[in-house]
């Protein structure tokens, strides 16, 4: 089970899109996998043949096993397998817990866990308490380790395994009730995520601010012309341009684009910025636009367009939620003229951009009324300092005034 | 034939000490079997109806010593020393109170009862409830239970878990000198056929008693001791070696809770999933054969309605199911040990 984000917990498989024998290659959607930010489509990250399903419609730990694949050409034996599937490997993942507790014991989230004690029945066995307590709180009773009589799990396994999740919002009762198939989300579920991911970031991180109002004009002019020459479904919006050159900034300072884990900053590979989107009835997910440094302005459109529609019916793909390296939050034509957020960890800064506005504004010397956008930065004071952050709104703001570069 | 092991116990006991003593004494330390004593002459004191009837309870003072003296201040009319019947005597005891006295009847050891069986089984259980209630049966029988004292297997049994499966009795097992002293008359007052089982070992045993607390009820379990990792559930001779395993187990940093039943009918059994939802963790020590049970009966009352309280599987430390045996060590091994309890909470606590 992928950790889809430091406020997953568990999450439900229900439906596979792979049946055992069926040939797979990176980045194939294998299963629907149904979490508080809706039925995420599961991606696959290795190359090979599906051999074992996990069962459907069970609440799952992140880390458990959804299925094993076997390598391509290998015989179809109880040899070594490939049980991750659905776990990018590699330092791009910010699963790993952010807080840096249990560093060194912590397994990888995507290790499966021991094979549970086993019955004379060929029932895992845990004791009815922690059976029950572990449903409670969203938990594979059948996967827990057992330290107790016999081998039996007891509530101490289920606290420490609870314990071990990337964080662990305590969920209402009966939240973990079956409860029908989520089309969309779930909006009470998410609420208690983003509470729990919230609390967390501000429990843990010293966040800084800084803030600044950058002349829009510019950018304001070249995407007036823009537009003007374009049919409705070519037309950019501004937020493009404010993503853009977030991404093109991030280049020139690197050391805000990454995760703070097990006490030290680590730099992402790519610039895949978490674009923040508000969801009818309340709630906000935040996923990557993967290399938006890389992309064209008209492909980030697409792809902003695409990301909010499916964003708000429920049906993200895992990497969009487990790869951002950089929240950036835009309110928009109809929001507040500024906004200083919160780090979703592992990330360490949230870019916010408020709502473009008219403003005297003094140009060689003189006032004129220009549209002016304030942007902020809230960072994480442990990975960086406020001279870096500074560096960084410098760049957006200098990206800002060539928009024709962009 | 049933008297002989006992008497032994008691022929010391023959001074008359006791006698005019006022009932609500100030004394703050006694023994169990003056309690039982104070108890009786209590309840002799202060309802004529009531009247004191078995085997050498008269001129012989009890085969435990409980009644030492009563005959010589109430006199033969209310101190009845009776034939070796007790089928006869438990009848005219339950005869007695069906018309309107209140009779303590003292059954020397709990293995002579079965003779008496049919009396409290088919007539004291029942007769309320076949006269529909226009019969009540406010008989009060006093047992002795229980081995450790070298009484061999026709002394030394605890049977009260068998009259505990019949509906229509209550059960009461007084473990401390202040159930010994107070149950009696909470008996007494009880319209039901009331059994008190006495164990022959805490007789001796001594206790401060509070001036302050002139009665207790029979219908609530107690806690002895609070504990947070593992419930032992017990009552009778049995608590105090729970209290001594708890403080042995205090010392390996397993904290035990301790119930004492007190009232094995009506089982008080919410004080006991209260414990056990706490604890998560259960053992419980019974004389009593394992098989068809108290401790059985609590073990299915628990899987039955505290399924999910339930940390690890229940554990019972019981008599051996074999008949007491005489010799000293062998007796010791048949019956549950302070080891014995200790080493089934830490198995539960800190398996591996």
């Amino acid at each position: 089970m992928p950790s889809l984000g430091a406020d997953m917990e568990t999450g439900k498989v229900v439906q596979w899109l792979v049946k055992p024998g069926d040939r797979v290659k990176p980045g194939d959607v294998v299963a629907v996998v149904e979490t508080h930010k809706g039925a995420i489509d599961v991606e696959i990250f290795l190359d090979g043949v599906i051999d074992q399903l996990a069962a459907l419609d069970q609440d799952m730990p992140v880390g458990a096993v959804l299925a094993q694949v076997l390598p391509q050409g290998a015989p179809q034996a109880p040899a070594p397998v490939d049980r991750l599937v659905t776990q990018r490997p590699g330092p791009t993942s910010p699963t790993a817990d952010a807080g840096g507790r249990d560093a060194a014991v912590a397994p990888p989230a995507f290790a499966a866990p021991p094979p549970p004690p086993v019955g004379p029945t060929g029932r895992a066995r845990v004791s009815p308490a922690a059976r029950q307590r572990a449903r409670a709180l969203g938990l594979n009773p059948d996967a827990l380790p057992g330290s107790g009589v016999g081998g039996m799990a007891t509530l101490a396994d289920v606290a420490q395994a609870a314990a071990k999740a990337p964080s662990a919002p305590d969920q209402a009762p009966g939240a973990a009730a079956p409860h029908t198939r989520a089309s969309g989300f779930d909006a009470v579920q998410m609420r208690q995520a983003i509470a729990a991911a919230m609390s967390r970031s501000k429990r843990e991180i010293p966040h800084y601010y800084l803030s600044d109002n950058i002349d829009f004009m510019a950018a304001s002019d070249w995407l007036e012309a823009w537009n003007r020459e374009r049919p409705p479904e070519q037309r950019l919006l501004g937020a493009v341009l404010l993503l853009k050159a977030t991404a093109r900034a991030l280049r020139e300072v690197p050391q805000l684009n990454g995760f703070y884990e097990n006490g030290a900053f680590r730099a992402a590979t790519g610039i895949h910025v978490g674009w923040a989107i508000a969801l009818r009835g309340g709630g906000l997910v935040a996923p990557a636009i993967h290399d938006a440094d890389r992309a064209s302005l008209t492909e980030l459109m697409a792809a902003l367009s695409d990301l909010v529609q499916r964003a708000r019916s429920g049906r993200l793909r895992s990497s969009e939620l487990t790869d951002p390296t950089i929240t950036v939050t835009s309110l928009g034509e109809r929001g507040a003229q500024s906004v200083l957020g919160v780090i979703y960890p592992p990330q360490v800064a949230i870019v916010g951009f408020g709502r473009v506005v008219p403003c005297p504004w003094v140009v060689d010397g003189q006032v004129q009324v220009r549209p002016v956008v304030n942007v902020t930065l809230a960072a994480d004071h442990r990975a960086s300092d406020g001279h870096l952050g500074g560096r960084l709104l410098a760049a957006i703001e200098r990206a800002l005034q060539s928009p024709q570069d962009l | 034939m049933s008297a002989a092991p006992g008497r032994s116990q008691a022929s010391s006991h023959r001074s008359p000490q006791g006698e005019g003593t006022p009932v609500n004494t100030t004394t703050t330390k006694m023994t169990y079997r003056e309690a039982c004593r104070q108890a009786i002459r209590e309840a002799l004191l202060s309802d004529p109806r009531c009247f004191v009837m078995g085997e050498d309870v008269g001129k012989y003072g009890g085969c435990y010593a409980v009644t030492k003296g009563l005959l010589e201040e109430f006199g033969p009319d209310r101190i009845r020393d009776t034939p070796l019947a007790e089928n006869g005597f438990v009848g005219a005891g339950i005869g007695a109170a069906l018309t309107g006295l209140r009779p303590i009847v003292e059954i020397m050891t709990c293995n002579f009862s079965m003779l008496a069986l049919d009396q409290i089984m088919n007539n004291a259980a029942t007769l309320s409830h076949m006269s529909g209630g226009q019969f009540a049966v406010p008989v009060v029988i006093r047992m002795a239970t229980g081995g450790g004292r070298q009484l061999a297997a026709q002394h030394s049994h605890s049977l009260e878990g068998w009259y505990a499966h019949i509906p229509g009795l209550k059960v009461l097992a007084p473990a401390t000198v202040e159930d010994a002293r107070h149950m009696l008359a909470a008996a007494l007052a009880d319209p039901n056929p009331v059994l008190l089982f006495e164990h022959v070992v805490l007789y001796n045993a001594e206790d401060e008693i509070d001036p302050a607390v002139t009665a207790v009820d029979i219908a609530h379990s107690r806690r002895r001791r609070f504990g947070s990792d593992v419930s032992l559930i017990t009552y009778g001779n049995s608590l105090p070696k729970c209290l001594a395993a708890a403080d042995a187990l205090a010392g390996e940093g397993i904290s035990a809770d301790v119930i004492d039943l007190r009232v094995l009918r009506p089982l008080d059994i919410a004080t006991v999933i209260e414990s056990v939802a706490r604890t998560h963790r259960c053992v419980i020590v019974d004389e009593g054969w394992k098989s068809g049970s108290i401790s059985a009966e609590i073990s299915a009352r628990l899987a039955e309605d505290a399924l999910h309280e339930l940390d690890a599987p229940v554990r019972r430390v019981c008599g051996r199911e074999v008949p007491v045996p005489y010799a000293a060590q062998m007796e010791e091994a048949s019956l549950p040990q302070v080891g014995d309890i200790v080493a089934a909470a830490r198995g539960l606590v800190n398996p591996g």
